[in-house]
């Protein structure tokens, strides 16, 4: 069965396509085994925190494109990630070379009224402002919880709609309560720009790349240029034109396939784009490895090794001195599930150890089904095996982890999560930038900060003296997966 | 008028989820889909002068994260897990439950099942907060009554003198942890007993126990609060006094204290004496500020435009005309108020002193407000004094710019408070600031 049904607005969960689950306790080897084998089960908890939902997922991604539009088909509630995607617009612009603006999103304001009289009509007044406003190349109407539970037809207004502006009008089913794992939001805004924005190539392009990213810094450049390649960035800060030529690159690669697994597998179903099937490029060997890959497809080999070469002798004695400071040290990890794999392997690279990670979910396959992809199978062969949790986020989980391991350092890619680590005492880094451990400067980059962090850890002393935490004494005394059902 | 929202400065009822966690030691319990508290969380505390996680926010909200199959087979039976995790997990004094859209519209009868914990002597509350039901106002409210009505009892006896204070929203105020900690020290100034109720050294819920037993309730805020004191005096009898303005600077915070004290029966010997050394300090530093107010009065804003809610926009208002001589544009209030609040601020803007009167617009949308945004006003720089996403309209216009309303994402705010005397110092150390760090 074909991945991208372009007839339909709608797509399948992760849960539904990959199995992806969101609890499990155990070692990393156990955790691939599963996968591998197909007998990987959710633990469902009782007691739960909350989490995150598609709907985040799907806006930032698509507030992200410089020229098109969001309409957030919601009550207001929906909108408070409004202002952090502002922010990272804002920011990732500055960072691009770009002039800082607002952020090119709105809400249609559902009320009490429209959930019983319903909303369309607000929904077409939304749609018609954004586009007098903003003047956009596209607009993109992402679903709530209010919007499917009273039943919008959402469809016959986007379309009816795209007929009389003349833009692409695509509705985003990034319902929260849909799925179970949030990402499934990354999924539904790519079927959009899938199903209404890439245009089959007229003319292909071979020697560009498509990099699947966040708004991380741009590293990819200078990296490609080397071996006769460019780096096309996407979806954040391309615009709608950009996007519509995604068929014409030569390649599609990925930083984390957590982020991109729907658009690299949807790109090459549909556009005969290669998706460059390889573990993420983190820590020599997963970079090696993902510049190898990328080589084949595109015929780069010479130029790749000799790159690789170049790269590896440029660190070399750097790498070596930060290795010596950083011995000794054990780190632990709590991001998304393949850039928590990638944290995990930067960290044994740089000489420490990695006493666990806690991923936010796992997908135990990815849309293109090629095991080459797989970075979990990847960090346990390569550095061998490390606890892991999958816990959706939960900070209950992770605050006995955290206080049973005791780690010199606490490395996050996930606002909210941070602060608890912090809170312990623990020296706590956020990754913000996604793209600030990658390839080989990255091991650099990543390491300074790491010997920063537990250099002076004055800061956290003091927090953690003063800091209370919301928990029982009973709680602290509990294994993190307490509240997990057993495993069948 | 627009329906649409561009740019939001406050979010749906859910927002009430702050008020609960602006209690010490109280803890939400949100029955809702899986994003909701986090997109709360980020709109009024983290994007919003940074205010941060604190004792049980962020990602220690307990909730149900709905999902699927509790929309289609109801969500009852997941709450009851989760309330029963929470209660072994979570310390806290109070638990309050809040609906997301989901469990509202599916129909759960959350009442039902939190009466039942209640009933077996936990302290838990229920409020239906569905985000399509109104604003983070209305959530404040919904929230207090709640707790009002399912976790206070009548008192034995009234505390002459102890009042309890209505007035700014936690996190939606940015600065509400300083601003009610502010309040408080003027009114215990002046010989009052005073039960704030939030901020970490507010009492927590023992202070929320004290309601009833209150001489009587203030409400200062324009209109936010009045049908909580409403609430409380057809319940436990208690009378309120409604103050609209929440006074900044001296004119108006003298003028605050003296109705209230006249109002409570207050000593007038301590009041005076303390408005007295109160306003000595404050007239101090204006006195030696007027160098600067002199020699660089050529190229400072005369005139002004809020972009806030009803509290701070008129409160500011009423401080830059009386206080400093500034001229208002037209002033922009963000809050939604209900209608039959408008026409009374209309006359509050209407008579801002004796002179200087100041149109209002009622919007939340900023490309709505940003459009009657075009002119300099005798070619002179205006300030804006809005929030976040002003700084363009703000450029636009040549103007300059100061966030102090939701969302504050270019200011990191902690205890700074701009109502009372010292507040009012702050605002302009922090208006001139802002001028001047465009130079």
């Amino acid at each position: 069965m074909p991945l991208v049904n372009i007839a339909n607005s709608n797509l399948s969960t992760r849960e539904q396509r990959l199995g992806s689950i969101v609890s499990f306790e155990g070692l990393a080897s156990e955790l691939a085994e599963q996968s591998r084998t197909g007998s990987l089960q959710d633990r469902p908890r009782t007691f739960t925190q909350v989490s995150s939902c598609a709907s985040s997922c799907a806006i930032c991604l698509l507030s992200l494109i410089q020229d098109a539009a969001v309409v957030n088909h919601a009550p207001l509630g929906c909108a408070g990630d409004f202002s952090m995607f502002n922010l990272v617009n804002r920011y990732g612009q500055v960072k691009r070379g770009l002039t800082p603006t607002n952020a090119r999103l709105v809400s249609s304001n559902l009320n009490e009224s429209d959930a019983i009289f319903g909303g369309s009509v607000k929904l077409e007044q939304a749609i018609r402002d954004a586009f007098d406003r903003f003047h956009p190349k596209a607009i993109f109407v992402t679903a709530s919880c209010a919007s499917a539970i009273t039943g919008e037809d959402i469809d016959s207004v986007t379309e009816q709609l795209e007929e009389e502006l003349g833009i692409p009008i695509a509705t985003v089913h990034c319902e929260g309560f849909r799925s179970k794992v949030w990402t499934t939001g990354f999924d539904a805004a790519y079927h959009a720009i899938l199903r209404k924005i890439v245009r089959p190539a007229v003319q292909k392009r071979p020697e560009v790349v498509n990099v699947i990213t966040f708004w991380g810094e741009d590293v990819f450049s200078e990296l490609f240029n080397k071996i006769g390649l460019e780096a096309n960035l996407i979806v954040p800060f391309a615009d709608i034109d950009r996007i519509s030529r995604l068929s014409e690159s030569g390649a599609t690669v990925q930083m984390c396939s957590t982020l991109g697994t729907y658009l690299a597998a949807g790109l090459e179903e549909l556009h005969g784009v290669p998706e460059v099937k390889a573990p993420p490029p983190y820590g020599l060997s997963g970079t090696d490895a993902w510049l190898r890959a990328l080589g084949r497809t595109l015929h780069k080999e010479r130029e790749v090794e000799q790159l690789i070469a170049d790269e590896h002798a440029a660190i070399a004695d750097e790498l070596e001195e930060l290795r010596g400071q950083l011995k000794g040290l054990t780190g632990y990890v709590a991001a998304g599930s393949v850039h928590g794999h990638s944290l995990a392997a930067v960290l044994r690279e740089l000489g420490m150890n990695v006493a666990g990670g806690c991923f936010w979910h796992h997908d135990p396959k990815f849309d293109n089904q090629d095991p080459a992809a797989d970075s979990l199978e990847h960090l346990v062969k390569q550095y061998g095996d490390v606890p892991v949790s999958i816990c959706n986020k939960q900070a209950y989980e992770l605050i006995n982890q955290l206080r049973r391991i005791q780690p010199d350092v606490f490395v996050v890619r996930h606002p909210g999560m941070a602060v608890w680590g912090g809170k312990l005492g623990i020296p706590t880094f956020l990754v913000e930038d996604e793209h600030f451990a990658l390839a080989y400067r990255g091991l650099l980059r990543f390491g300074h900060k790491i010997a920063e962090a537990v250099n002076n850890p004055s800061f956290y002393r003091h927090l953690a003296q003063h800091a209370r935490l919301p928990y029982t004494d009973w709680w602290k005394q509990q294994s993190a997966g307490t509240f997990m059902e057993a495993a069948r | 008028m627009s329906t649409t929202v561009e740019q939001p400065r406050q979010f749906c009822t859910l927002g009430g989820q702050q008020s609960v966690l602006a209690i010490d030691r109280a803890i939400p319990i949100v029955h809702g889909g899986p994003g909701c508290s986090g997109k709360i969380f980020s709109g009024m505390s983290f994007f919003n002068g940074f205010q941060g996680s604190g004792y049980a926010g962020g990602n220690a909200v307990p909730g149900t994260n709905s999902c699927e199959k509790d929309i289609v087979f109801g969500g009852e039976q997941r709450l009851r897990e989760v309330i029963d995790g929470a209660l072994k997990v979570m310390d806290g004094d109070l638990f309050v439950v809040l609906t997301g859209c989901t469990a509202d519209l599916v129909g759960d009868d959350t009442a039902t099942v939190v009466s039942e914990y209640r009933e077996r002597g936990v302290p838990i509350v229920h409020a239906s907060t569905g985000g399509f039901k109104g604003y983070s106002y209305l959530g404040h409210e919904l929230v207090v009554e709640a707790i009002i009505d399912q976790f206070l009892e009548p008192a034995d006896e009234i505390v002459p003198n102890l009042v309890n204070v209505w007035s700014v929203i936690p996190y939606q105020d940015t600065f509400w942890a300083g601003n009610l900690k502010a309040i408080r020290e003027l009114l215990e100034g002046i010989g009052l007993d005073v039960n704030i109720l939030f901020g970490h050294d507010s009492g927590g819920v023992s202070s929320w126990k004290r309601i009833p037993s209150a001489a009587f309730n203030l409400v200062l805020a324009p209109w936010t609060g009045i049908s909580i004191a409403k609430k409380l005096q057809q319940r436990f009898q208690t009378p309120f006094l409604h103050y609209p303005v929440l006074p900044i600077g001296a004119v108006e915070t003298s003028r605050f204290l003296r109705t209230i004290a006249e109002y409570a029966h207050l000593p007038t010997a301590r009041v005076d004496e303390f408005i007295v050394r109160r306003e000595d300090h404050f007239y101090h530093y204006l006195d030696r500020a007027a160098d600067f107010f002199m020699e660089m009065r050529w190229d400072l804003p005369a005139r002004f435009i809020n972009i806030s809610d009803s509290i701070l926009n008129l409160a500011v208002s009423r401080f830059l005309v009386n206080e400093l001589s500034m001229q208002p544009g037209r002033q922009f209030v963000t809050d939604e108020p209900p209608e039959q609040y408008r026409d009374e601020l209309r006359a509050h803007f209407a008579t801002l002193n004796e002179k200087v009167s100041a149109e209002i617009v009622f919007s939340n949308d900023s490309d709505t407000i940003s459009r009657q945004i075009n002119d300099k006003g005798h070619d002179l720089p205006s300030l804006i004094i809005g929030s976040g996403w002003d700084r363009d309209v703000a450029k636009r216009i040549g103007g300059y710019h100061l966030s102090i309303a939701l969302p504050v994402s270019d200011r990191l705010v902690l205890d700074r408070a701009y109502v009372g005397y010292e507040g009012g110092l702050r605002l302009i150390e922090d208006i001139y600031g802002a001028v001047l760090a465009t130079y």
